[in-house]
Order: structure tokens, then sequence, then C-alpha cells
């Protein structure tokens, strides 16, 4: 494990709206996540936890504070070279699927692999690799309508992974679905952990999920209330 | 960057079918548009067209001299102006500079019969000079002579619709025909001027000298028109002016009468109406390219519906890491292929229309290139123009946001 941490954050604020009607979302957060690292946070609604995924994932920016991202200080990016930095690093998986309507399994996947320029052959082939890895090959051509709510949270697992990220950020991934189709989703979210070396962090409420995970990082009221770390082997005990 | 232009324009296609009646609806306003530009434009070339062929049939450089005040003024009532002697005609030729040919002219029409034949045509009394000022020659024979002019023999000229409708393929030189009471020997068959546009058929007369004409057929010595053709190097103007004096001095006019006859410059009346044809045009141009700029407006209704519709899937694809000027591009491209699809569409209504309407108008349909490539430019355009503004308003959208949005 190497001694800088690949997301480092250092009394991170966020506050919504001003004057009086200003909400403090995030109350000064120093959070390190090693990389390899699986995360879960957790934490009541409105504790502020997807507020720090949303900055995590360079989609909104910090009130105060530093985020260090690689060695890199997000907080000074702009809009343009957060983008970059998603599209080179990053992988998102969100509650609600958040597929492109009326389009097929395979071109959800190609999606960012479009937007890094790749060329058609390339992105159909590796497209068809990722989706192979959530076992949803014969599904290539379907549209999310046409597909289950575990399938179209694989199909965005796949795109997630597509572009081989430093980090998967996952927002209530299994929020939407069954035990059953849960525990499928985490078990893939594992192997990508194990196997590829992708850090997770992961937003969940449910103490089964975050089971899977290393590390649960607990938000109370805008603030981190607890860190705890598990041995390696001990968490695919569940 | 270029597999992502090529994708995009895919995604715009495939976005334009998707909502097709609504994509239909959308440029329909463009369609209309650049359909009703290019037709009035080509129709209104083809009238231009058509006037000219007219007036340049007439020949270049030429005067028309006529008794009376001329167009609009002086037409109604009032006594008979005079008519032109013989006289005027030999004046004109010996005292005024710079003109090539002078030519009297006596009008008339009636029935021109042979054996079983016949055909009712016009007849002309002039002279050799008149088919110099036209440049007009003779397919077969031969023209007058200058006794025949002299004497003013019965011999005549015949035009080729007079030609066929009497003769078919049989060679009329030294034949006779019969034209009202006269009866004369055709010396000449004159070549074919072409179809001339309208009803006017410059190939359906018969020309006799001027003075056969007068004796026999209009039984006076007056000449109705004088035609002169001008030598190129001299200023018309000029030559105009000392017509006009001479004129006025033969016909005694004191200096506070207005002049009693009026010189018709083929040339002038050419560029006049060319003038206004163009014009017209053009204006009808501008009212049809109002409904371009509605079309526009159309498009970025629709563009800013769009936008909101699908305001998730920008959320999404800002998040995968798409940068703002990606999503603009994506939007604008589908505003611009709109519209350029309309503009196509608009194309075809317009070459149906214009194909339709000729005929009915009796213009000619004249294919013009830079109108319809103009059209399309200006389509094209308009779609990016219309599309930048709910396009921007795509790419500024805030990725959180978005993604939230339902």
């Amino acid at each position: 494990m190497s001694a800088e941490p690949l997301i480092s954050l250092r009394g991170v604020t966020k506050t919504f709206g001003s004057g009086e009607a200003a909400f403090q979302a995030l109350k000064g957060i120093d959070l390190d996540v090693q990389t390899g690292d699986f995360v879960a946070v957790m934490g009541p609604s409105g504790s502020g936890k997807s507020t720090m995924m949303n900055i995590l994932g360079c989609l909104d920016t910090p009130t105060s504070g530093e985020y260090v991202f690689k060695g890199v200080h997000v907080e000074q990016l702009d809009r343009d070279q957060r983008a970059l930095l998603r599209r080179r690093y990053l992988g998102f998986v969100f509650q609600g699927y958040n597929l492109l309507a009326r389009t097929s399994a395979l071109e959800n996947v190609e999606l960012p692999l479009l937007y890094r320029g790749e060329p058609k052959r390339t992105r159909r082939d590796v497209a068809m690799d990722a989706l192979r890895t959530v076992g949803l090959e014969d599904w290539a051509h379907h549209t999310p309508a046409e597909l289950s709510g575990g399938q179209q949270q694989r199909v965005a697992i796949a795109r997630a992974i597509v572009t081989q990220p430093d980090v998967l950020l996952a927002d209530e991934p299994t929020g939407n679905l069954d035990t059953e189709r849960s525990l499928e989703i985490m078990r893939l979210l594992e192997r990508f952990n194990d196997e590829s070396g992708i850090t997770i962090l992961m937003v969940t409420h449910e103490p089964d999920m975050a089971a899977f995970a290393r590390t649960t990082v607990k938000f109370r009221d805008g603030l981190v209330e607890a860190v705890e770390t598990r041995p390696a082997r001990d968490r695919t005990a569940s | 960057m270029s597999s992502v232009l090529i994708t995009t324009f895919a995604l715009a296609l495939r976005e334009i079918r998707r909502h097709l009646m609504r994509s239909f609806l959308t440029v329909l306003g463009i369609v209309i548009g650049v359909g009703s530009v290019v037709t009035m434009v080509t129709l209104g070339n083809g009238t231009t067209a058509a006037v000219q062929a007219q007036i340049s049939s007439l020949g270049a450089n030429i005067l028309q001299i006529r008794p009376g005040q001329g167009f609009g003024r002086g037409g109604g009532g009032g006594a008979q102006p005079r008519p032109f002697e013989a006289d005027d005609v030999e004046a004109l030729r010996q005292q005024v500079a710079g003109l090539v040919s002078v030519a009297p002219l006596v009008q008339s029409s009636g029935l021109a019969v042979r054996n079983a034949a016949n055909w009712s045509t016009t007849i002309y009394g002039t002279n050799n000079d008149y088919l110099k000022a036209q440049s007009w020659s003779v397919a077969e024979g031969r023209t007058f002579t200058a006794a025949e002019e002299q004497a003013g023999k019965t011999v005549c000229l015949i035009g080729s619709t007079v030609r066929r409708n009497l003769f078919r393929d049989e060679s009329p030189v030294g034949e006779a025909i019969r034209l009202r009471d006269l009866s004369c020997e055709v010396v000449g068959a004159l070549a074919a001027r072409g179809s001339s546009m309208g009803p006017m058929d410059q190939d359906d007369v018969v020309i006799v000298p001027v003075r056969a004409a007068q004796r026999r057929i209009t039984g006076n010595q007056s000449v109705s028109t004088i035609m002169v053709s001008v030598n190129p190097a001299y200023d018309s103007a000029t030559v105009q002016a000392s017509i006009k004096s001479l004129l006025r001095e033969r016909r005694r006019l004191q200096p506070s009468e207005a002049d009693d006859f009026n010189i018709f410059d083929t040339q002038q009346i050419s560029e006049t109406l060319q003038s206004t044809t163009q014009m017209l045009t053009g204006l009808l141009g501008a009212v049809a390219a109002v409904s371009l700029l509605v079309g526009g407006i159309g498009i970025m209704n629709i563009m800013l519906v769009s936008v909101t519709e699908r305001t998730r899937e920008i959320g999404i694809r800002l998040a995968i890491g798409a940068l703002g000027r990606e999503v603009l591009l994506q939007f604008l491209v589908e505003a611009v292929v709109l519209a350029s699809l309309g503009g196509l569409l608009g194309l075809t209504l317009a070459l149906g229309a214009s194909l339709l309407l000729a005929p009915m108008l009796q213009v000619p349909y004249i294919f013009d290139p830079t109108i319809n490539m103009v059209a399309f430019a200006f389509s094209a355009l308009i779609g990016v123009l219309f599309g930048y503004f709910p396009a921007r308003r795509a790419a500024r959208l805030n990725p959180m946001d978005a993604l939230r949005h339902e």
C-alpha cells in the first residue's frame, strides 16, 4: 500500500444557498482513501454523504478546504479539467442506473469510450468485453426498457469500468434492487476491486452491503463520525 | 475528435428519426421559407429572361419612332396623331449622322393564300433596311432589289411560319401568293428567328416593299413607324436628340408645343424592364426570407424543448466526462442537420413548384445553382444561429442538477 493516499480531503465544507437560507451540508471533512480500498459510506439521510460523493466525483466543488486526487488539487481545476479528470480516472454507478433510454446496452457502455475518442471498432470490442464481465453479452442489443433492474445496474457497472478507471463511485447502487440482485451487484463490485484493483467508494444504507467493504466511513450531521477498517480476509464471511 | 464528430452526426440523425413527425413540423417553416424564396427567384429569373429575349429579338441599338406622345400619356381621346411620310424617312437618312439603317414600317394584317392553303398573318411594308436592323437574313432566294423598292413592285419575303403553312416542304421562291387583293411573287424566304417567348411569333410575317403596301394595302402615303438602327460608335442619346430636332422642324412644332411623336429605345426599355423585374424578384424573395426567419424560431423552440426533455441524458454525458463544448456540438449539429434537411426539402419543393408554375406563367424554367446553394447554406446557417442558444443552455447545465432532473 502506497504511503501517499489516492484521495485526500482536508477541511472540506460545502454550503448550499446563502444568507439565512444557507445550509452547511459538510462541516469540515478530513478523509484519506488508499489505492485499492473498498469503502462503504454510511449515515442517515441528509448527513452529507452524497454531497461528499459528488465532490469526490468532481461533479461539485467544495466551498472551502482541499481535495487532492492523485496529487492534484481538484478544488483548483476548472469545469473542463474536472470533466477530463472524470473521463480519465472515474467511473460512476448511480442508484437510478442512469442509462440512456432507447439506446442499446452496448451503446451505453460505449459512451465513455466515445468521449475518449476511441475508434468505432475498438469501442465495440472493449464494450463487448465489459458486458461479458458483467454477464450480459447476450443482452448487448437490448435497450434499458427491455432489461430488469438488476440487468440495468450491471450495464451501468460495465459502463463505469469499461475505461478501467482508478476509482469507482457508487451512490446506493443496490437501493432499487431486491436482496438477491443486490448481492449479485456487490459480488461484481468485489470482484473488480479484487481482480483489477479498482478503488471503490460506495454509499449504502444497508449493513449487509456495507459488509463487503473493507473500510466503513460513518457520517452524521455533515461530519465524519467514525472510520472503521476490517482485516482484509474478514469481509467475505457473510 | 473526428470519430466523435461522425458519431455526433449519426446521433443527430437518430434523434431526428425518433421524432419524425415532430422534426418534420419543426422544419416546416424552413421548408416553406427555402421553397418560396427559391421558387420566387427562379420564376423571377425566368420572367427577366423572357422579357429580355422579347426585347433583344427586336434588335440591338434600335430606335422605333412612332407618332403620338408615347406610352401612357395622351392615349385617351384627342385627334389621331399625325403619321410620318416617306419624305421624313428620307430626311432622317440624309440628315442624321450615326444611323446605320432607316426603315419605314407600314403594318397591316390579312390572309395569305396559295392554292388551297391559306394563313392569317401580319403584313409589313418596309425595305431591306428593316432586315438589316434586325440582322435578319434570307434562307432561300434574295432580298428586294433597289428597283423593286423604288417602284413598289408586288414582290414579297415570307417568314418561316408562313412558309411552313403555305408551302410545307416545297420551295416558295418564284411562286405567287395572294395577300388580300394583291397577288405577289415570293422572292425570298426568311430565316427562322426561333420561337420567341410569349404569344408573338416573329416568323409569322410577310414583308412587301413599303410602296407596295402603301398603294395596294393601306391605300395611303403614311408611315406608321420608322425604325432606325444606331451605329454603336455613336452616343444613342445624341442621335436621339438630333432625330428629335429634325422631326420637330419637319412637323413644324412651336417651341412651346410638346413632341407629337415618341422615340422608343429598345436598349433603354430593356434596362428598365430588367431592373423592374429584378427589383420585384428581390422584393418577393425578401418577403419569403421572413418565413425562413420564422422557421428558425421554430427550430429554436423545439431545440429548447429537446434540451429540457433530455436534461437527464445531458447529465449522464457530462458525468461520464463529456466536455461542455462536446455537448454544445451535439445539440448544434442536431439543429444544423435538422435545418439542412429542411433546406433540402425546401429545394425539392421549389424544384417541383417552379417546374409546375413556369409553364403556367409562360416563362422558361431556368435552374439557378447560386440561389439553390445560397438558400441551402442559409438554412444551415439558421440551424447554427437558432441552435446555438439551446445548445449553449445544454452545455452549461450543472451535471449534478441535470442527473437529478426528472
